[in-house]
């Protein structure tokens, strides 16, 4: 399996033509997409400009950038200017972006090549690419399955090899659990790393894009190019990028790593013992490993969906018919709002709509989101402490492994429980990578979660690349059936 | 402190008329319950006594960013406007405002 930095560099030196990569990918997606359902929409036909243009440059001497030729997949919720971005929603069908999100320019500064748009669970709300408009995506290796969500279209295009890159965006655990549901790596920045200009808005104060990719380097390589101030988005950080790749072998000896009883606890037999055998893993690495335990994690589930349905709803009061979009006809402007809203939105997005409406609504407003608020900076409080003793947490990143497509769609809770264990990094607006740790009794991938304070992405990344030069030899790209 | 009321059928059709979304009677019924099994679940936020605690409104410092008043390139219109369900003399149409009285 070749690396993007390798991939990159056979386009840089001229060995391989940025074509025959996007070819590569084509065919991949040609082949298997019809089952997958990863992409809602491939272009075509700018990749193979941008790839060609690619091939010119290095023919005539100048160096495209450290992605190179390397195809990558965008979550339809990125702003792609003159390509359709629909948000999985048929409220936004049809529309193209009048300008290119910072992650995705950048992309192209570096010399990737965007390959397609990828589905999603509508607006980003859900966790398993259901509630997608146009049908839900399949896990690669079961196509009963889902691959996860909200990211889920990414993920699946990555894990079945269509692309060795993709972006997503976490709001609550939307890169990382169809990450580790679909056994790629992903992973949240710190709030505020990566750039959210031209990523649609859903929770504005919880949004995060992230990398989705086969190993720990790749990911990195990805969040090295789209991370970095932009001063279009308010609350970008403003200091560089961190420099991730070349600290990623130094090792874990002396790192102090806290094995959250929350974030295992409660989670399936199988994926529990597999976090158990990461943080063994980590020990005989050189790691100092203990337990821990961050009771307010349990508050953060409920806090979550308050919160990001409080902001979500007031983000998506802008889909009024009037400047983009769908719009149903109505005899006057709020007739029409009605009609289109009501035309326009599938049952997610109006359930969390309603119930943020309700969260901030006069009379509810203190004992909900007020509350809600609190709670999240008890949650704050509670990492800071735990950050004293130890300086990275590990748990798992998702309760089970993939479940049964439409097991859960008519049960909100029980699919809001699926974000159970990646909720706290969108609240304290922390650092976390889901990372591939063999399979559990299905046979299906795993994902061991590393959690660390802001801005330690550096320290992040050195510990995801001991776990997952931990993992289960075989199993890590194994198709399904390797049940042992 | 007083536990807040159990979420029933009017309130989602009210916060749903805030929302501008319109429900069916069925609709209404399946929202009614789902939603209330949420809120259900949000009850050990709202027993929790947070005094003193302040709110969070946002994981890092938000401050007004400001930056030179230099004319810049922006949008262009024709390409925003291109994308409207609906446009006249370079602005967006809409159905009358003001409509029959309520």
């Amino acid at each position: 399996m070749t690396g993007v930095r390798d991939l990159a560099a056979s386009v840089r030196a001229g060995e391989r033509s940025a074509v025959s990569v996007l070819d590569g990918a084509l065919s991949a997606i040609a082949d298997r997409d019809t089952e997958v359902r990863a992409f809602l929409f491939v272009c075509e036909a700018e990749a193979r400009a941008a790839a060609e243009a690619l091939d010119d440059a290095v023919r005539a001497g100048s160096d495209p950038g450290p992605l190179a030729g390397v195809p990558v997949a965008l979550k339809d919720n990125l702003c792609t200017r003159g390509i359709p971005t629909t948000c999985g929603s048929r409220i936004l069908a049809g529309w193209h972006p009048p300008y290119d999100a910072t992650v995705v320019a950048r992309l192209r500064g570096a010399g990737a090549v965007v390959v397609g748009k990828t589905n999603l669970d509508e607006f980003a709300m859900g966790s398993s690419t259901e509630n997608s408009s146009t049908g839900p995506t399949r896990h690669p290796q079961d196509l009963s399955r889902v691959p996860g969500g909200s990211s889920g279209g990414s993920a699946a295009a990555v894990a079945a090899g269509f692309v060795p890159l993709g972006l997503g965006s976490d709001t609550g655990g939307s890169v990382r659990q169809p990450a580790a549901l679909c056994g790629v790596v992903g992973m949240k920045p710190t709030y505020g790393l990566v750039s959210r200009y031209g990523l649609i808005a859903f929770a504005s104060s919880l949004d995060q894009i992230g990398p989705l990719a086969r190993t720990v380097e790749d990911a990195a390589v990805l969040l090295e190019v789209i991370a970095g101030h932009d001063e279009c988005d308010s609350t970008s950080i403003d200091r560089p990028a961190p420099m991730l790749v070349r600290s990623l072998d130094r090792g874990v000896d002396g790192v102090r790593v806290g094995v959250c009883a929350e974030l295992v606890d409660g989670t399936a037999p199988d994926v529990a013992a597999r976090v158990e055998q990461a943080a063994e893993a980590l020990e005989k690495a050189g790691a100092e490993v203990a337990s821990v335990s961050v009771p307010e994690v349990r508050f953060g589930l409920s806090a979550y969906y308050l919160i990001a349905p409080a902001e979500a709803s007031s983000n998506l009061a802008r889909y009024d018919g009037v400047r983009y979009g769908l719009r149903v006809p109505g005899h006057d402007v709020a007739a029409m709002n009605v009609a289109t809203r009501t035309a326009g939105f599938g049952p997610e997005v109006k359930r969390r709509i309603m119930l943020g409406t309700y969260a901030l609504s006069a009379g509810y407003y203190d004992a909900y989101y007020g509350k809600a608020q609190r709670v999240r900076t008890l949650m704050i409080q509670a990492f800071a402490r735990a950050y004293e003793r130890f300086d990275v947490l590990l748990g798992a990143t998702a309760p089970t492994t993939a479940f049964a497509l439409g097991e859960r769609v008519d049960d909100p809770m029980a699919m809001y429980m699926s974000d159970v264990c990646t909720i706290p990094s969108n609240l304290t607006g922390d650092p976390a990578i889901s990372v591939p740790f063999g399979t559990g009794r299905d046979g299906l991938p795993v994902g061991v979660q590393v959690l660390a304070p802001a801005l330690e992405e550096e320290l992040l990344f050195r510990v995801a690349a001991a776990v997952e030069a931990a993992a289960p030899a075989g199993d890590r790209t194994s198709a399904a059936g390797a049940v042992r | 402190m007083n536990d807040p009321p159990e979420l029933g059928r009017s309130d989602v059709a009210h916060v749903a008329a805030l929302a501008r979304l319109e429900l069916t009677d069925e609709e209404l019924d399946r929202f009614t319950g789902q939603l209330a099994r949420v809120i259900e679940h949000a009850r050990d936020v709202a027993a929790l006594d947070v005094g003193g605690v302040a709110p969070t409104a946002h994981p890092v410092p938000l401050g007004n960013v400001l930056r030179a008043d230099d004319v810049r390139p922006s949008l262009d219109r024709a390409e925003v406007l291109s994308q409207a369900p609906d446009t006249e003399d370079g602005r967006f149409k809409v159905p009358r405002i003001i409509g029959d009285a309520p």
